[in-house]
């Protein structure tokens, strides 16, 4: 358990911008899809996501629609907008610049 | 686009907060699920899936909280739960909030009701065409008369001379005898007679028909009549056929050419009806000078300023002055806004008034801050313990001022109500109040109200809430443990508190009893003759019906003579106008035997001008001095002949004997020399005002044209003759109306009526703020009391006398009632100036007001004081250590 690092935190937004960049996705399939690209590696704790969701839902930059899974279900799916696809585009830019950042300081 | 996505989304986190809340529950609900789902697939039992699944996943319920606080709006959710918290904690103490309540609607009531006046009144614009533009004007006489009526004369030269305004237009007040013409009674209706140009320069266009054309404005023009619109309701049934018919107007037909609109009440409600100008004058009135009886208005040009205007015209006025030398011919014109104009005789009253709610306004805050620190006293500990389960002092700030807001809220609620009715009745009471029908509660009224609420709220409750949350909380729980001096502090704020709550209150005090004194001395002045058991009635006889002076007089003493038979009457008279009533008319004069000396009033050369017939002056019991009253002989073209009052006796002829000596008076047309045979003692012609010099004319000389007061003196209660004698007027003419069935305490009343308005407002809000005060006292006294019985049984164990437990509680209380006092005096001796002009015959520093007024505000203040000092100084001290 334990709290996200402030480093995910940060990222968080970028990361489930990217996962539904593709195709809208439930939040369960979000949590998972983070989990398995990443090899496990980010450990997301899974209900932080829902805040930042409605966050990014009241930036405007997701929005979402309730629809039904392949089980059938009644789930709430994701998807982005163009204001959201312009801040992935940003927040992607950001994020290289920073880790190349890092990299440097780290590599040298 | 991004705007309305969030505006959206806002809406719909405010309007649908519940189902998005579910949708939130659900969407995790099924998060977990398809975790467990998986964890079972995987091998997992049930159990244990759950339990892994809930680790991974984290507190659900805080982080619903925490994406709920995400949607916008969570500060309204915060606001209704502090709504809520507050209503439900004022609820478990009624007797504290019906109180607070209840003095916060009374004083944000009055001061609504009094705003709702003061705009309407004062502050609204009229509803004229640009009406910043329209100014009064008048003649101005140096060193006496700022602001005179002008001279007919003096206006028609000021238009046709002078090109600095727009245009300029006149009126006078007059009044008609309306005849029946389809069965109506007759009345006597108000008029006005205004120049052709009065509406144009206005800016009114008449509901129905047309003005009056330049050509109708001139002594013998055609006969006009523009109609009122509540004359034209009431009247005629508001039928617009009316127009192109002919009404009689004192027995002469009058063709009806408009009807004003039915906001139209320039110059006041009362006017029924309007002819031109000039109809009301003969071509030798017109043209004088020295006659002030108009109303002028001018609407200054947007290309010259106001000051050029006027000067050109005073200008002009002083070349007449020059002219007309000797003749009281004003030397200067004056202006003011039309606006000013209007409402000059209300404003100080009101500013008077609206001082007077404000501090009974600040009084009530300081009362209900004064409560709310004594119920923060008794919640220390609740609030110590909030504190220690980590409230912040901000948060607990925020209640308790949501608290107030509360109270200031649902007081402003039932005070809006308060002010409605209010507003009502002081409309309804208020004897010629400007603008009266323009006056209701309107959304910047409901404005205002709000404003005055958290102006309340702050006032009340930041001292309260600031001092209750300054203490650490570990003081706060340890001092709430022990009672023994524990809040000395919380003590002097309420005393601070209690001071100037004091202080306002003997202002208040003060002002009120001034006026008090002042409306005392109004109704109690002499007025020179006969008050009680005295009915008056008036009429005037059409000069069209009633050609001939014979004619007039055989009117007059037929009906003298019908009503002196009536059984109970002990004499009757007639006059023009009895005392009390009004300026009436005045006429200039000289004296043939010598020049006038006259060293106090150099100009002043006039006096009222009277009719009365034989019998006036001892129906009125009115004394001689000197000479004879008039006889049956002094009538028709024998009727030269005048009485004097005193006044004028003394004013003109110091020294020296009156009768046999004459006076030279432009009367009825023409100026003849009028042989004085008496003079009789003074009345005055207005309550308030000093008795100014009058001639008296026989009654009997026929002059017409007047409207004349029948004077009658009866056994007993004079309003049960009324009929009797109206009976009389009507067998002798039947189209005859009567007006102003009054007794002379009522005339007098008619006229002091305001005084007696704002005397009775001023003194309600000092009685209430006096009530406020006393129960504040007594509050902080009693808290005091309570919070020391500890200390006062112990001294009394040790040996303290009953007597010196009381003197410590009284002084305890009385000292912030003698700083108060002390500042509410230097206060009161400011307002007393700053009222000045409202006061008759008081001082400003009226010594009986000062010590009246101090002295109930002691007396108050020490019953406020004695129930909680006997209480201590009847503790047992037994019971109040062992209760420790």
């Amino acid at each position: 358990m334990g709290k996200p690092n402030d480093l995910v935190q940060g990222t968080l937004g970028l990361l489930i911008l990217k996962t539904i960049s593709l195709e809208p996705k439930h939040g369960w399939a979000i949590a998972k899809r983070i989990q398995q690209i990443s090899n496990e590696v980010l450990q997301v704790q899974q209900g932080s996501l829902y805040p930042a969701l409605q966050r990014m839902e009241q930036q405007g930059w997701i929005r979402s629609k309730w629809g039904e899974t392949e089980t059938g279900r009644q789930a709430r799916f994701y998807s982005l907008t163009a204001a959201g696809r312009a801040q992935l585009e940003k927040e992607r830019t950001m994020w290289n610049r920073l880790s190349a950042a890092v990299d440097l300081v780290v590599e040298s | 686009m991004r705007w309305m996505d969030r505006l959206r989304m806002a809406m719909i986190s405010l309007f649908w907060r519940r189902r998005e809340t579910e949708r939130l529950d659900a969407e995790m609900r099924f998060h977990l699920e398809q975790e467990i789902a998986e964890r079972v697939r995987a091998g997992a039992t049930t159990d244990e899936a759950r339990r892994a699944a809930m680790r991974e996943f984290g507190n659900a319920a805080v982080l619903r909280d925490e994406a709920r606080r995400i949607w916008s709006w969570g500060w309204l959710e915060k606001l209704a739960r502090d709504v809520r918290f507050g209503t439900r904690s004022l609820m478990r103490s009624k007797g504290f909030s019906i109180t607070t309540i209840g003095v916060t609607a009374l004083c944000i009531g009055a001061t609504t009701c009094l705003f709702t006046v003061v705009r309407s009144v004062l502050l609204k614009p009229l509803p004229f065409r640009d009406p910043e533009r329209l100014v009064a004007v008048y003649e101005h006489f140096r060193n006496q008369q700022p602001y005179n009526p002008v001279a007919a004369g003096d206006f028609l030269d000021w238009r046709a001379k002078t090109h600095g305004f727009e245009d300029m237009a006149a009126w006078q007040h007059t009044s008609f005898n309306l005849s029946s013409e389809r069965n109506e009674l007759p009345e006597v209706a108000r008029a006005a007679a205004g120049s052709w140009n009065l509406l144009s320069v206005l800016g009114v266009e008449p509901a129905l028909g047309r003005t009056f054309r330049e050509a109708e404005d001139r002594v013998g023009g055609d006969a006009v009549v523009m109609l009122s619109w509540s004359l034209f309701q009431r009247r005629f049934g508001g039928d617009p056929s009316v127009i192109g018919r002919q009404i009689r107007l004192d027995a002469k037909p009058h063709t009806i050419i408009g009807v004003l609109p039915s906001w139209f009440t320039y110059p006041e409600s009362q006017v029924q009806l309007w002819v031109p100008y000039a109809s009301v004058m003969s071509q030798q009135e017109l043209e004088r000078h020295d006659d002030h009886g108009s109303w002028v208005i001018a609407r200054v040009r947007p290309d010259v300023s106001l000051k050029n205007a006027m000067a050109a015209v005073s200008a002009l006025q002083y070349q007449m002055h020059m002219q007309w030398l000797g003749a009281p011919v004003a030397e200067d014109a004056n202006s003011r806004p039309l606006l000013e104009d209007v409402v000059h005789d209300v404003k100080t009253p009101l500013m008077v008034m609206s001082c007077a709610v404000v501090c009974m306004l600040l009084i009530g805050c300081l009362n209900v801050s004064n409560l709310l620190v004594a119920r923060a006293a008794a919640r220390q500990k609740e609030t110590a313990i909030r504190g220690a389960l980590g409230a912040g002092r901000a948060a607990v700030i925020r209640e308790q001022m949501t608290e107030t807001l509360i109270i200031c809220a649902a007081g402003g609620a039932f005070g809006l109500l308060l002010a409605m009715a209010g507003t009502r009745w002081l409309t309804s009471r208020w004897h010629d109040l400007p603008r009266a029908d323009a006056i209701h509660v309107d959304g910047m009224v409901l404005l205002f109200t709000a404003g005055v609420v958290c102006v309340a709220a702050l006032l009340a409750g930041l001292l309260p809430a600031l001092s209750a949350t300054s203490k650490s909380v570990a003081v706060a729980l340890q001092d709430s443990s022990r009672s023994v001096g524990g809040s000395v502090s919380k003590a002097a704020l309420r005393k601070m508190l209690l001071t100037a709550e004091i202080a306002l209150t003997v202002v208040l005090l003060i002002a009120a009893g001034l006026l008090l004194k002042s409306f005392v001395l109004l109704r109690t002045t002499e007025l020179g003759c006969a008050t009680d058991n005295v009915l008056t009635m008036a009429y005037s006889l059409p000069v069209k019906q009633y050609v001939t002076p014979e004619q007039r007089v055989v009117f007059t003493e037929g009906l003298l003579d019908r009503v002196r038979r009536l059984p109970g009457v002990r004499a009757v008279g007639l006059v023009t106008e009895v005392p009390g009533e009004g300026w009436g008319g005045d006429s200039v004069f000289t004296i043939p035997e010598h020049p006038i000396v006259d060293q106090e009033h150099k100009i002043d050369v006039d006096a009222l001008t009277r009719m009365a017939d034989p019998g006036y002056f001892s129906a009125l019991q009115i004394p001689l001095i000197e000479g004879r009253f008039f006889d049956s002989h002094d009538r028709l073209e024998r009727a030269d002949r005048v009485i004097v009052s005193r006044q004028l006796a003394r004013q003109f002829f110091p020294g020296e004997s009156v009768v046999g000596k004459h006076l030279s008076v432009e009367w009825n047309g023409k100026v003849a020399p009028y042989e004085i045979v008496g003079v009789v003692g003074d009345t005055v012609y207005s309550v308030g005002e000093p008795a100014k010099a009058t001639m008296y004319f026989p009654m009997l000389s026929g002059v017409g044209g007047h409207q004349m007061t029948l004077v009658v003196r009866t056994d007993g209660n004079p309003l049960t003759y009324a009929m009797a004698v109206q009976k009389q007027i009507a067998a002798m003419d039947p189209g005859l109306p009567v007006v102003d069935v009054l007794t002379i305490p009522q005339i007098v009343g008619q006229s002091t009526l305001n005084a007696n308005f704002s005397a009775t407002l001023v003194l309600l809000f000092a009685g209430l703020s006096l009530l406020l005060a006393g129960v504040g006292l007594y509050g902080v006294l009693s808290y005091l009391v309570t919070q020391r019985v500890t200390e006062i049984g112990i001294r009394i164990a040790l040996g303290a006398q009953r007597e010196q437990v009381l003197g410590l509680i009284l002084r305890d209380g009385l000292r912030p009632v003698a700083i108060g006092l002390a500042v509410g005096v230097v206060g009161g001796a400011g307002i007393g100036f700053v009222i000045r002009s409202s006061l008759y015959g008081t001082k400003p520093l009226e010594p009986l007001v000062f010590i009246a007024m101090v002295a109930t505000l002691l007396v108050v203040a020490a019953a406020a004081c004695a129930a909680p000092a006997w209480r201590a100084s009847s503790i047992d001290p037994m019971q109040a250590l062992r209760t420790e």
